[in-house]
């Protein structure tokens, strides 16, 4: 643990001491515990791993500003990228040398990524991307991203002919335009691409089928990777603290004791799937109610505290008050509850798609 | 065994006191090994499993049967100490010969006019109930309440009556999952085949987001039934008790509202799941009972 705690890592200063703390985890391979070590991790199991992240967050451990890359692109590697791109990306991202953004999001594309529109043009060794990306988490800051690009405007159906890349954020042809979030913290942007060249190598899987991949990649956020149960029983215990160094009050026992129980109805659900895992078992759609249960959760609690708090919890840089604002965020991205309350619906109890 | 028993026939009977069909499933099941999950095995059962029990009640839930079944695990666990009432009443409640009730002192019993067995949690001890008051509705017809008699013999003045509580809470949860997984499993395939305005309603998005809601209220209580079975701490079989029988009373009114009319009509079986599940989150610790336990536990 560092002996103080680090700055929001949403801000540039925060942002360089997270950078040197995710280098000292990497050190050791704490960094990614789940990792081969010659990337920089310690080849944990799946179980090891989740000790792992509950110790790590109910030390109260910082946020991780590799998390994009590490939860996201490093699965996505393992799983469609080259031995040569493995080689060359993950070591760095473990040490937090590339800080990874995402860039899936356009303006008139959000949940709806067959709607992307940002283009891939095919040129000598490589491709020219050109087009806006938005919404892009960390992006005023990190170093590189990965997105999907429309590499055949013919292709038959609108979730094809899209192909999966990497790109340097300080490339030339790149405009990075920071964006303020609801919770003041600047780590948003928005980014536009005039002929931005990419090489071959920096292209993932075979063009054309983007799609298929971000799939994969968007059920991992969804799933184990992105929340810890760690996290939900930090923030149940502490919500349990302040309730009792309020004096306990009628009002909000209820929910006080809802969150205890749905931050252990969590940790047992997140148990269960690991050990479907272990058994063989792929998740698939399972993953969107996870994705709502702890979006939903996550408000529901904070919520509760700035009951609690009164007219202290409208104060801004109170850390109940801004944990809040980042909560209000989890039911919009990695796919809004909406998209996967039909994921649920139709993957998983098999209802017809229809009118949306 | 269950899905051929026809059990809202057996449950439309029970309602009325007829008990032939009910008391032919009860042999089934307890043949089948369910009450002797909660029998220690000196008393010719196979337990105290409570993780296979919990399995079995989500079933007898999903099959809405009728019957004090809580209640005769709660007995069998409040009788576990090894003594002469032990020996009296678990072989004949493991085998499935004999049907228990049980209720705390003044409180109302399930099936005390059913009970070949009536026990009484009394200030000074369980008690055998002399006999029973009189009988009444419950707003769902498996159930009917009635009062015990005070008094009658003293079988045992320290029994384990937390344990049986945590039991009785335990059975409730898994039977409650049960019961709101039979109401999620009726509803999809209803909302599949109903159409409206030319298409099934299941394509809707407003039907497809009140079933999804349900199915995540579902998922998140079924680890913690199972959960707490394996670890049978207060804490954990209270928070089941609040989650599944939350769970399964949301997706009751989901269930209704989806159903319609059709859902409102008593004949039309769907009911003998929307009822119970009701009545359910009552029996054995309401959720406010349920969530103190859970904040007593971290005091």
């Amino acid at each position: 643990m560092p002996p103080e705690p680090l700055p929001s890592l949403e801000t540039a200063e925060g942002f360089a001491a997270h950078r040197a703390w995710e280098a000292e985890l990497a050190s050791d391979g704490w960094s990614a515990v789940n990792w081969p070590r010659r990337y920089g991790g310690r080849e944990c199991g799946l179980v090891r791993w989740l000790l792992f992240e509950e110790e790590y967050y109910t030390a109260d451990a910082p946020g991780r500003v590799g998390q994009n890359g590490v939860s996201l692109l490093a699965p996505t590697l393992f799983a469609h990228g080259t031995e040569e791109q493995r080689a060359r990306v993950l070591p760095a991202m473990a040490r937090g040398e590339t800080v990874w953004a995402q860039a899936w999001s356009e303006p008139e594309a959000g949940s709806d990524l067959a709607s992307l529109r940002a283009r891939a043009v095919r040129v000598p060794g490589g491709w020219r991307l050109s087009g806006q990306k938005t919404w892009s988490s960390r992006a005023a800051f990190a170093d590189r991203a990965f997105g999907l690009f429309r590499s055949d405007p013919e292709a038959a159906k609108p979730h094809q002919g899209l192909t999966y890349v990497m790109f340097d954020l300080r490339a030339k042809g790149v405009t990075v335009r920071p964006i303020g979030r609801l919770d003041g913290k600047p780590a948003f942007a928005e980014l536009f691409l005039d002929e931005v060249f990419v090489p071959d190598e920096d292209v993932i899987g075979e063009p054309g089928q983007g799609w298929r991949i971000a799939m994969a990649t968007a059920a991992d956020e969804r799933g184990l990777t992105l929340r810890s149960p760690g996290r939900f029983l930090a923030s149940a215990e502490r919500l349990h603290a302040l309730w009792r160094a309020r004096g306990a009050p009628q009002r909000a026992r209820a929910q006080v004791a809802d969150a205890l129980i749905g931050a252990r109805a969590y940790q047992l659900a997140t148990y269960a799937t690991a050990s479907r895992f272990l058994g063989g078992e792929r998740v698939g759609a399972e993953a969107s109610l996870n994705k709502v249960f702890w979006s939903e959760y996550d408000i529901a609690l904070h919520e509760t505290a700035l009951d609690l708090l009164g007219e202290e919890g409208e104060f801004a840089e109170e850390e109940w008050s801004q944990r809040y604002v980042f909560a209000l965020a989890g039911p919009i991205y990695a796919g809004t509850n909406e998209i996967q309350r039909d994921i649920i619906a139709e993957h998983l109890l098999g209802l017809p798609r229809g009118r949306r | 065994m269950l899905a051929a028993a026809g059990t809202p026939a057996a449950v439309r009977d029970w309602s009325r006191g007829e008990r032939a069909a009910g008391r032919a499933l009860w042999s089934r099941i307890a043949e089948a090994g369910v009450f002797a999950l909660a029998v220690p095995e000196a008393y010719e059962g196979l337990g105290p499993r409570p993780v296979e029990l919990a399995v079995a009640f989500v079933e007898l839930g999903r099959y809405a049967v009728p019957g004090p079944l809580v209640e005769t695990v709660a007995a069998a666990a409040a009788l576990s100490a090894p003594g002469p009432a032990a020996g009296r009443f678990l072989p004949g409640l493991a085998s499935g010969e004999s049907m228990a009730t049980l209720a705390r002192e003044g409180g109302y019993a399930l099936d005390g006019d059913a009970a070949t067995a009536r026990l009484v949690l009394a200030a000074d001890g369980l008690r055998l109930a002399p006999g029973h008051g009189p009988v009444r509705a419950s707003l769902d017809p498996a159930r009917r309440l009635t009062r015990l008699h005070p008094g009658g013999e003293l079988l045992d003045p320290d029994p384990a009556a937390d344990r049986a509580l945590l039991w009785a809470r335990l059975a409730t949860a898994a039977q409650a999952l049960g019961v709101g997984l039979a109401l999620l499993d009726r509803t999809v395939g209803y909302v599949k085949q109903r159409v409206q305005f030319g298409v099934p309603i299941g394509s809707f998005q407003a039907v497809k987001h009140r079933l999804a809601d349900a199915k995540i209220a579902l998922e998140f209580a079924r680890p913690l039934v199972l959960g707490a079975a394996v670890t049978m701490t207060p804490a954990d079989v209270a928070a089941a008790k609040v989650s599944a029988c939350e769970a399964a009373y949301t997706t009751a009114r989901t269930a209704l509202q989806l159903h319609g009319a059709i859902g409102y009509t008593a004949e039309y079986d769907l009911s003998l799941w929307l009822t119970k599940a009701r009545a359910l989150r009552t029996a054995w610790g309401d959720p406010d009972a349920c969530r103190t336990e859970v904040l007593r536990d971290r005091a």
